[in-house]
């Protein structure tokens, strides 16, 4: 049974990581959640990009939310920005696409042009 | 809508949008009254009473992409559906209650749905906020407090995949408690 008394722990262990992580030099991953992306199956897409961030250990990454994006047809939509690139837009996100983002474009820097919003319209 | 935990987490948006920095969720679920209540309670802006006629509306909206907004008449008509009932009190400058009433029973009550996935993905997104979660089976209470956690971690942030992992297991755990699961 997880207790409140656990994060004592969890502190101690991860107060150098954050120091790290303070200067991470900030790759965002922002997921659309307005009403249409919510329905749409935005919160699954978001879980499974915290998850592989975590399992992948990508250190200066960001998992955020915004309202709707305005092409409510595309949701589940991601904007992804890396450092120094241009925004990338993801549209019909699923938990199942999100392990190429993470490994091509969050790690290795090569957006999956497949996904973007360019290969939809 | 599938579920009445993606509707906490759409409302939720707009508690954050009127520049709330506390939202309490009350989800109690009554097998005696045969009824589900999801309360909404936010410090943000709030709004006028005449804003609060017409917001139930869905040509009512405040975001400025496209002119109607669905997250409360949604709400509201799952609610009514059932056989339930729902209401708002907001007062400018004080902030806004929702409440809504589901009939467990009823065929037509969306299932609660993943309520630890609704939590975390707010946490995530929004780290410094407190959200205060009040989830009760019968009177008995599990309470996941974001300050109160806060205040252990002293310094690390809630978006530390250690951390999010943590707070995934405890909402889980303590919500599963309370359905005499072992």
């Amino acid at each position: 049974m997880k207790s409140i008394k656990d994060l004592e722990a969890i502190r101690q262990r991860t107060l150098e990581e954050v120091n790290l992580r303070n200067d991470r030099h900030g790759i965002r991953v922002v997921v659309g959640m307005g009403t249409c992306g919510i329905s749409a199956g935005a919160r699954p897409v978001m879980m499974e990009f915290v998850e592989e961030i975590k399992r992948r250990g990508v250190q200066d990454a960001m998992v955020t939310q915004t309202g709707c994006i305005g092409v409510c047809r595309l949701e589940p939509m991601v904007e992804v920005y890396m450092p120094g690139q241009e925004k990338v837009t993801y549209v019909l996100m699923t938990p199942e696409k999100v392990a190429r983002v993470v490994g091509e474009h969050l790690i290795n820097g090569n957006p999956v042009t497949e996904y973007t919003i360019g290969a939809a319209e | 809508m599938r579920e009445l935990s993606l509707h906490i987490l759409d409302l939720a948006q707009n508690s954050l949008t009127a520049g709330a920095s506390r939202l309490d969720i009350l989800v109690a679920i009554d097998h005696g009254r045969d009824e589900i209540v999801i309360t909404l309670s936010d410090n943000g802006k709030g709004m006028t009473p005449d804003f609060v006629q017409r917001v139930v509306s869905p040509f009512t909206t405040t975001r400025t992409t496209r002119k109607v907004g669905l997250g409360i008449p949604m709400f509201k008509a799952n609610a009514e559906l059932t056989g339930g009932s729902f209401a708002i009190e907001s007062e400018p400058g004080l902030g806004t209650t929702l409440k809504a009433v589901f009939v467990l029973s009823s065929i037509d009550r969306p299932p609660l749905g993943d309520l630890a996935a609704t939590m975390i993905s707010l946490v995530v997104s929004n780290p410094a906020f407190h959200f205060h979660l009040d989830y009760s089976v019968d009177g008995t209470s599990f309470v996941f407090d974001t300050k109160e956690i806060m205040g252990v971690l002293d310094g690390v942030p809630l978006d530390t995949p250690e951390v999010v992992s943590w707070m995934g297991e405890y909402l889980k755990e303590g919500m599963e408690a309370l359905h005499g699961g072992a």
